[in-house]
């Protein structure tokens, strides 16, 4: 066993040879479908729906706060349901990153897709513009519970606290896990505002207003709480117009 | 049995990574037949949140995937690069590094992922602090492989090691694309990209941690084990270049077809299931390669069990990748998404590819490493079925389940309305739930056999004092 001193016959054998030659030819080879099907969604227009219909996103995103607390303890709203798409509120964020951690896309979606019974079933079909602010997407791949894109709204916040603590007391064929221990658990308001930092730094637009108002509007809340307030929210940023086509 | 193979080759790494790789095999199946068993009888989540199914998940996905598929790789690419360069690992040190580090990862999976720490990607869950530390040991693995390749004694590379390079080269983009994300905390972060672009970036790195790590990687020890396991040589060399070649360029486009209706532009979509379709080629000229090895010896199913995992393999290899190309079509797609169809899909490949090419494999080295038989012949004829059979209820149960679901949620009564609410298809799942269970039970129940028969093969060994003799053979001259 020596090496072989003849020259190689061909590209192939070239590389089966030279393996300095084979690993720059593969690094190019496995670069091209990954560049072809990515970049080209960070710079086409038509990738994000609101491009061509800019309602779907919040007017005053980045310019005034979502909500603020004001001295009187009371919440007050710049933004209202169906005003466009924005960045989450502190409270919904400590929801968002429930979310996360109990993997509830393990088993539920976030994304209609455009069929009649969807429709039916869960509402306008998703637009690429409503989860433009969602790092990381949650869009799911399972849908062992339905699909959440547009379940805000639909059940009182009673009916998902109950669920959420026992599912099969409201509904007996469910197999979804209760999570009680979401009554017990409080979010920490500094932490939440370093989560916001973060999301501002990739271009999620919160005011400072926004992160200086989270310690506040997180008072005395729950993880059930924030959890419910972030369901509460999925798909009623933007009131979808029938009449419109978003997608081709 | 090969002469002086301990003298010519540092074989420790590749003993360590054998043994644990049909540990986490057992773990990772219990894993799984557990949380399989909470969505047929969900009190077994026990309102508990280290139980609860969505943080068991990500635990059951990460054990099988990198602890056992990822022991399993490293081991025979530590084994296959030195026997078929005629050289020692470049560094028997970073090897031993390598082998610490990746277990770490394991043990920190474990740990973090019941306690809800994750970055919810799927298959990519683990928190940054881990992410650098899979990238450090990743490009250590990588590193060794490709500098033994360069001391080859050897003129040509032999096709496991190009599959083996594929791999490498494509997680390290991969892993390091996808991962990318700003730290919020010690164990919190959030992906740099959001929304539709996560989305794809996600099944890019989704469809190619099936299409390399768990394909290309599994294919480069088919390409060594089964010749050698046959003694024959492969049987055709053409088809093995078509088949690398077309594999390197086409798996990366099939993310896409993870996204089929959703938001993600329809060009995206439909560019991936294209080039699915025209995966189907070279995917079963692989898997005649390797089947058609046995030409001329095909008496020898009938006696060699190990060779019957390995063929029964590249048949589940087979048919899954022929699945994969038909539930990558928009119109099957549309029914076969969001349903357990896509679970019974993955298992069919998983279990019946993955975990059986592995299994051959593995019992094949443990022969070599060992320096003697297995324990008992028996028992992995044992297996052999218990792994098959479970298999199979698994994959049907999901096939039943998954189009039943699709149906029912598509389903109009006379009147125009829906036929079914939500929660009726969930109630009719049960029985295939359970089946599932049941079937993945009798797959974990062939996994324990191995682990006991491993485990007896290397005390045979140590009261034989094999292994100590094949060590203290003299060094070739």
């Amino acid at each position: 066993m020596s090496r072989q001193k003849t020259k190689p016959k061909g590209f192939q054998e070239w590389m089966e040879v030279n393996i300095w030659g084979l690993l720059i030819v593969l690094a190019l080879v496995l670069s091209v479908g990954g560049l072809v099907e990515i970049v080209p969604l960070f710079y086409m227009k038509n990738t994000m729906e609101h491009t061509r219909f800019p309602e779907i996103v919040w007017a005053k995103a980045g310019e005034a706060p979502i909500v603020t607390v004001d001295e009187n303890g009371r919440e007050q709203w710049n933004w209202t349901a169906g005003e466009g798409v924005r960045p989450y509120t502190p409270l919904e964020l400590v929801g968002r990153d429930i979310y996360q951690r109990e993997g509830c896309y393990t088993c539920h979606s976030q994304m209609v897709r455009p069929f009649r019974d969807e429709k039916e079933r869960y509402g306008h079909y998703s637009l690429a513009s409503e989860s433009m602010f969602d790092h990381p997407f949650q869009w799911g791949s399972k849908r062992t519970g339905p699909d959440l894109a547009r379940v805000g709204g639909k059940y009182s916040d009673a009916w998902h606290r109950q669920h959420l603590r026992d599912p099969r007391a409201v509904v007996p064929e469910s197999v979804m896990p209760g999570y009680p221990w979401l009554d017990t658990a409080y979010p920490s308001g500094w932490r939440i505002q370093w989560h916001m930092r973060g999301l501002r730094s990739l271009g999620v637009p919160y005011t400072e207003a926004d992160i200086e108002a989270a310690p506040a509007l997180l008072e005395g809340k729950t993880e059930m709480d924030a959890l419910v307030a972030y369901l509460q929210v999925l798909g009623t940023m933007v009131a979808l117009d029938e009449a419109k086509t978003y997608r081709e | 049995m090969d002469a002086n193979l301990e003298q010519k080759y540092d074989l420790d790494v590749v003993r360590w990574f054998t043994v644990m790789a049909v540990v986490y095999l057992v773990v990772g199946a219990a894993v799984g037949v557990y949380i399989a068993s909470e969505l047929a009888w969900p009190a077994l989540n026990f309102d508990s949140p280290y139980l609860s199914f969505g943080r068991l998940r990500p635990l059951h996905t990460n054990a099988v995937i990198f602890a056992f598929g990822g022991c399993t790789l490293m081991a025979t690419a530590f084994y296959t690069v030195q026997r078929t360069c005629g050289v020692r690992l470049w560094s028997p040190r970073l090897a031993r590094f390598t082998f610490w580090g990746w277990n770490l990862v394991i043990l920190l999976a474990v740990i973090t992922l019941p306690l809800g720490l994750t970055q919810s990607k799927e298959y990519a869950e683990l928190e940054w602090p881990i992410d650098i530390l899979i990238a450090v040991v990743w490009l250590a693995f990588t590193i060794n492989f490709i500098m033994t390749i360069a001391r080859r004694k050897t003129s040509h590379i032999y096709v496991s090691n190009w599959f083996f390079l594929g791999m490498m080269v494509m997680i390290v983009y991969l892993h390091v694309v996808n991962s990318l994300a700003i730290p919020v905390g010690l164990f919190k972060s959030y992906s740099i990209f959001s929304g539709v672009q996560d989305a794809m970036i996600q099944w890019w790195w989704g469809h190619n941690a099936v299409g390399f790590y768990l394909t290309a990687g599994f294919l480069g020890i088919m390409y060594y084990f089964v010749p050698k396991q046959a003694g024959r040589p492969v049987y055709s060399y053409r088809l093995s270049v078509i088949h690398f070649w077309s594999l390197m360029f086409g798996y990366v486009w099939l993310g896409a077809h993870h996204l089929q209706y959703t938001a993600l532009p329809d060009w995206t979509g439909s560019l991936g299931a294209a080039v699915s379709i025209a995966m189907i080629i070279p995917s079963w000229g692989g898997a005649v390669n390797g089947m058609m090895t046995l030409s001329g010896a095909w008496d020898r199913l009938r006696t060699d069990y190990v060779l019957r995992f390995l063929i029964i393999a590249l048949a589940f290899y087979a048919m899954s990748t022929f699945e994969g190309p038909v539930m990558s079509l928009k119109t099957v797609n549309a029914l076969s998404h969001y349903t357990d169809w896509t679970i019974g899909h993955v298992h069919s490949g998983a279990l019946g590819w993955v975990a059986g090419i592995s299994i051959g494999a593995i019992y094949h080295l443990m022969t070599r490493l060992y320096h003697t038989e297995m324990y008992s012949v028996r028992l992995i004829n044992l297996h052999f079925w218990t792994a098959t059979i479970g298999t199979v209820i698994y994959i049907v149960a999901m096939w039943v389940s998954g189009i039943m679901q699709g149906l029912m949620w598509r389903a109009y009564d006379e009147y125009g309305t829906l036929a079914y609410t939500f929660v009726e298809s969930v109630d009719a799942m049960h029985p295939y739930y359970a089946m599932r269970a049941t079937g993945g039970m009798i797959f974990l129940f062939g996994a324990v056999i191995m682990l006991f028969n491993v485990l007896m093969t290397v005390r045979k060994s140590l009261a034989e004092g094999s292994l100590d003799r094949a060590r203290a053979l003299p060094a070739p001259a």
